[in-house]
């Protein structure tokens, strides 16, 4: 069943403990939204929640984590990585610590909100940091991977969650290691590599490019950092051709991320497709349309730099 | 108060004060050594971080800095290094000679405290402002450890030493709020109150106002000492430790740059090391208040 990626925070947590992971949540008022509130209902005394203030939050975890715990922080991602970013930078990556960063409402799709509410940075951000590990999952499968493969994973890590409901791209049963990439679809002719809930529409577009006789690979980069370059690569190699797609800034994320990989390693011709200015107000696939991010969008600039 | 882990001998005041002396010693010599860093601030909470850990207030175990069973102290005031690191090489993690490698390359002992490098340093501190969450989050864990443990667990604490400009960052009362929310009783928070920041007087560049008023608003049990004074430093920590219910604010008046005249209340002396010669100078200052310490304890 189709479910928002955030909807795998707490779910997973409550998981996590049943299984004897010593988990820990710290959140900032917005237990509800983030769903640690559900973790917190079935484990009290394993969430904490701070408040609105979104420093002591990463330092309260930074605390918890020195004592032994390992702690995953919530908010939104505008204010749990952007607020917080020097907090993260100078404690939990410095000291290395047990701290998981994993946000929720990431991206346009977060929706009528609007642009203040609306992270398109979080990825730049958080991946710049030493010792920072940055997963973005498709969707909700990927999310319970990505939660537990930090949990059981000792260091910092980035999990970049969503609000909206996303189409299932995995079953129950998926699981994955760092440095993880996955060849959703096999193509020919150019690779799209995406993250996060552009996984889905890649594959629509996919879908719509083999309609004009396009054989378009889909990658889905969840791990943007450390990359998958073995699968990168041979996509890259394979295609000659490479349209990265994320609902993200195009300065600084998982585009850029591939395009320097590529770029030092295997030079192809790079689109990226992404945000170049702020959101606004709208539903989630009313802004994936707007913003051209949706699947016909997707396609059309595909169709563009193919020149067919 | 009393150290439960590992041999440990009890000093007097006049005792705890030769010690403050002899890491005013190290921190000069080191500054010298590495001709940059904050001799002022170091300066001005060398005896409250000789109190900490030579006054029995600290509960650490001088064979194992990672002793599970140990309090943390968190250098929120992360220029401060120089008095954390003087205090390790008195407890013995640390070779004393080791220290004059401050701030130099591949040297443990980083311009502000890494907690990779060496022994005793709990978090990478100096971005001001962060160590008070820190010291919360680590307060609350340490009252959950012993709860689960039962009624008879003994409660780790934990202490941090802020700046008083250092208070001009918000997060702090973030922190201030959710530990009196939390009762946290278990932490101690000691101020710096020197009155010097980089740019001048606290009071003048943007004045705290009452910072007991303020500390008490927040629900924090709140002392103010002398923070020279090793006997009111060590009756402050005693009454934190009693205090049940909220955790406890230590304002410490003090003197920036304490100890070495020229230094002394001097915005300047923030972030510059002294020459050769001004070290000699200091040295010799603090030798000759070592003697009269020294003779004091001999009398008493």
């Amino acid at each position: 069943m189709a479910k928002a990626t955030r909807a795998a925070f707490g779910a997973t947590l409550i998981k996590l403990v049943e299984e004897g992971v010593d988990v820990m949540a710290v959140d900032a008022d917005l237990a509800g939204s983030t769903t640690t509130g559900k973790f917190a209902e079935a484990y009290p005394d394993r969430m904490v929640d701070v408040g609105i203030a979104e420093q002591n939050m990463i330092g309260v975890a930074s605390g918890l984590a020195l004592a032994g715990r390992t702690v995953f922080t919530g908010s939104f991602a505008v204010f749990g990585t952007g607020r917080c970013w020097e907090q993260i930078r100078n404690t939990v990556c410095d000291s290395n610590l047990n701290v998981k960063v994993a946000p929720t409402h990431s991206g346009i799709t977060v929706g009528p909100d609007g642009a203040t509410h609306q992270m398109l940075e979080d990825i730049a951000l958080m991946r710049v940091l030493p010792n920072m590990r940055v997963l973005v999952p498709a969707d909700y499968a990927a999310a319970c991977a990505a939660i537990r493969l930090a949990a059981t994973t000792p260091g910092p890590f980035y999990i970049r969650l969503g609000r909206a409901v996303v189409p299932e791209v995995y079953g129950d049963d998926f699981a994955c290691d760092l440095a993880f990439a996955n060849v959703v679809r096999e193509g020919a002719d150019v690779s799209l590599m995406a993250c996060g809930v552009e996984v889905a529409e890649a594959l629509k577009a996919a879908d719509l490019l083999a309609q004009d006789g396009i054989s378009a690979e889909v990658v889905d980069v969840m791990s943007v950092k450390p990359l998958d370059e073995e699968t990168i690569l041979a996509s890259a190699a394979k295609t000659g051709r490479v349209v990265t797609v994320e609902e993200h800034s195009v300065y600084g994320g998982m585009g850029s991320a591939v395009a320097e990989l590529l770029g030092e390693k295997h030079p192809v011709p790079v689109t990226r497709i992404g945000m170049t200015t702020f959101g606004t107000s709208g539903e989630p696939d009313e802004l994936l349309a707007h913003f051209g991010l949706d699947a016909s969008g997707i396609a059309r600039r595909v169709r563009e730099v193919l020149g067919r | 108060m009393s150290n439960t882990l590992g041999a440990q001998p009890v000093r007097t005041d006049g005792e705890v004060a030769l010690v403050a002396n002899r890491m005013r010693h190290d921190i000069i010599r080191m500054l010298a050594a590495a001709g940059s860093g904050h001799p002022g601030g170091s300066l001005s909470a060398a005896d409250i971080v000789a109190t900490l850990f030579f006054g029995s207030v600290l509960n650490y175990n001088p064979a194992d800095a990672a002793d599970p069973a140990r309090d943390r102290f968190i250098l929120c005031k992360g220029h401060a290094a120089p008095a954390l690191y003087a205090a390790l090489a008195e407890v013995g993690y640390v070779p004393r000679e080791e220290l004059l490698t401050l701030r130099k390359l591949g040297s443990r002992f980083q311009g502000h405290p890494d907690c990779h490098c060496a022994p005793g340093i709990e978090v990478s501190t100096g971005s001001l402002g962060q160590g008070l969450s820190i010291a919360a989050g680590l307060a609350l864990a340490f009252k959950q450890d012993a709860a689960r443990e039962g009624a008879d667990a003994h409660e780790k604490r934990v202490y941090a030493l802020t700046g008083d400009g250092e208070l001009q960052e918000g997060q702090n009362w973030e922190a201030l709020m959710f530990a009196a929310h939390r009762g946290l009783d278990n932490l101690t928070a000691v101020v710096d109150l020197n009155n010097l920041q980089i740019d001048g007087h606290v009071t003048d560049v943007c004045s705290l106002g009452d910072v007991c008023a303020k500390f008490r608003a927040f629900g924090w049990n709140t002392l103010e000492v002398d923070g020279h004074s090793v006997s009111e430093l060590r009756a402050a920590f005693a009454d934190a430790q009693g205090h049940k219910g909220a955790p406890t604010a230590i304002v410490a008046h003090t003197v920036k740059g304490k100890g070495v005249s020229f230094m002394e209340d001097a915005c300047n002396w923030h972030g510059n090391a002294p020459s050769e010669e001004q070290a000699a100078q200091a040295l010799a200052e603090l030798d000759e208040a070592a003697a009269a310490l020294a003779a004091a304890c001999k009398e008493a």
